[in-house]
């Protein structure tokens, strides 16, 4: 089920900032550059694959699937299932899964982005099972 | 340019406790240089090279070379790979003593996690700074929970298994039982490993290393002081480094970047993987272990899990000794980096010094090799490969 507490907060800054304004509006964008015309993640304004400065955010509709996971039982306040989902657009981001059963998570599992509030008020991507 | 052979291992130390809840940091550094000093015979006035990485305190190597009171450094280097920095720093220092930089280059680290109670299950603060951490603090990245999902992932392309994983821990438990120093010292079955709690899966307590206060120091030596010293010389081979991280959101879970330091270290060498007998692989898990071993050569990629099970790293039993001190998973894991230990242990059977229990009959080459940082995130990475003259 979903965590009954906020995680923390990512760290806003000048490079990331329209990201975290998106994820207020519960969207999830991602950086395109123009020059290798390939997405990359975690975001930057220079271009990890090819070095150009050419990028732009783009809107993501957050679907992909489960890479890989792990449920953190113990030495935590409380149990979470973290996961690297790679999304249709060819890259894989770090996150949480919620609204499941942690115990019946399978890598492959088709999933979709969902916003949660976290502990400063700022919004965060976990992603749920799609059914 | 190849640096092979234009230098050599003469001082190791590593500090017999495991627990130092009345020492500083900067105190145990200096019982550890002393103690690789006393190994030589070489004096803290031969010292002309200082490494450290991110346990040294202060501003690393300024406060150490002054806390230390070196009067005649002409080298300094304060890589930080995190675990794998000293393997880095012995490559280092064999490139600087071959151009002729210095001449006796001491390596420090030592920390003292278990007092201050370090746990592989908390963030790290230190990623604080990091621009990858504005994205991923919501989700408690912790040494537990990324190096999982790489075992999580290798299980589901490979069919590696639970029980594969346990016998790193069995091999390094059955060397651990010979090392008075060495923290857990009692022999482990599979069964053992997996009635340890689940603590992030598939990683069980068992899968993971030690949290331990301690040290350990090294002497790199131009071959002319060396071959003037009374113990066997150990020469330096092959030495390489990277770092690897999510290359942009391309994930892959399944190699490290020992896949790239590994052959640039043979290829230096001019060894290949069939030649080396006893390995030193950095074991901060089980998994680290495993995906390291085929990253070097010693199989296949996907075959980790065969090569591992039925006591086949266990001294004396299988096709390659490994971590006969018995490692990070059971003997130490001082400052939570374990490259240091790696080369100690490594030069120990190179001298012939092990424990006779686990010594490898005979030895010509030994390997050593370490990730550090995160594998599910990013690391540092470097292999070395030692040699016997």
């Amino acid at each position: 089920m979903s965590e009954p507490h906020r995680l923390p907060s990512p760290i806003v800054n000048a490079e990331n900032q329209a990201f975290w304004q998106a994820a207020q509006e519960d969207k999830l964008i991602l950086k395109l550059c123009h020059a290798c015309k390939q997405v990359h993640y975690y975001p930057r304004t220079i271009c990890p694959h090819c070095g150009s400065n050419d990028t732009t955010w783009v809107s993501s509709e957050g679907l992909g699937e489960i890479y890989s996971f792990t449920v953190m039982r113990r030495g935590v306040e409380f149990p979470f299932a973290m996961a690297y989902v790679l999304l249709k657009e060819g890259i894989s981001l770090l996150t949480h899964l919620t609204n499941c059963d942690f115990n019946e998570i399978r890598i492959g599992q088709k999933v979709k982005v969902v916003f949660q509030v976290t502990q400063d008020g700022q919004n965060t991507h976990l992603f749920e099972p799609l059914n | 340019m190849s640096f092979s052979n234009n230098a050599c291992i003469a001082g190791i130390y590593e500090h017999p406790l495991r627990v130092a809840p009345n020492h500083t940091v900067a105190q145990l550094h200096a019982e550890v240089a002393y103690g690789t000093l006393q190994d030589t015979g070489l004096t803290l006035n031969d010292v002309d090279g200082y490494f450290c990485a991110g346990d040294a305190p202060g501003m690393g190597p300024v406060a150490m070379v002054d806390y230390l009171g070196l009067k005649k450094v002409s080298y300094l280097d304060s890589t930080d790979l995190g675990g794998a920095s000293y393997l880095a720093h012995v490559g280092h220092a064999a490139r600087a003593i071959a151009t002729g930089q210095c001449k006796v280059a001491l390596i420090t680290l030592a920390g003292r996690p278990k007092s201050e109670g370090s746990s592989g299950t908390q963030v790290r603060s230190h990623h604080a700074s990091a621009p990858d951490f504005a994205f991923e603090k919501p989700y408690s990245p912790a040494p537990l929970n990324t190096y999982a999902m790489c075992a999580m992932r290798h299980m589901h392309e490979f069919g590696t298994t639970s029980e594969q994983l346990a016998w790193i821990k069995v091999a390094a438990s059955h060397h651990a039982q010979h090392n008075p120093n060495a923290l857990l010292k009692d022999v482990l079955t599979v069964e053992d490993v997996l009635a340890s709690p689940m603590i992030a899966d598939p990683l069980h307590r068992a899968d993971c290393c030690v949290v331990t206060d301690s040290g350990g120091a090294l002497l790199v030596v131009h071959p002319d002081i060396a071959k003037s010293l009374k113990k066997p010389v150990v020469t330096i081979m092959g030495a390489a480094e990277s770092a690897k991280g999510q290359i942009g959101g391309k994930v892959d879970l399944t190699y490290s970047g020992v896949a790239w330091t590994g052959p640039r270290a043979f290829a230096e060498a001019k060894l290949t993987p069939a030649q080396i007998r006893y390995a030193s692989i950095y074991d901060s898990f089980t998994i680290t272990v495993l995906i390291q071993l085929e990253d070097l050569g010693f199989c296949k990629k996907g075959e980790g899990g065969k090569f591992v099970e039925n006591g086949q790293l266990i001294s004396g039993k299988g096709t390659l000794a490994f971590n006969t001190d018995g490692g990070g998973l059971c003997n130490n894991h001082p400052a939570n980096r374990g490259g240091m230990t790696k080369v100690i242990e490594a030069v120990r059977q190179l001298r012939g010094e092990a424990h006779p229990a686990v010594q490898v009959p005979h030895l010509e080459f030994a390997l050593a090799s370490g990730i550090g940082g995160a594998l599910g995130t990013r690391h540092g990475a470097a292999t070395l490969i030692m040699g016997r003259l």
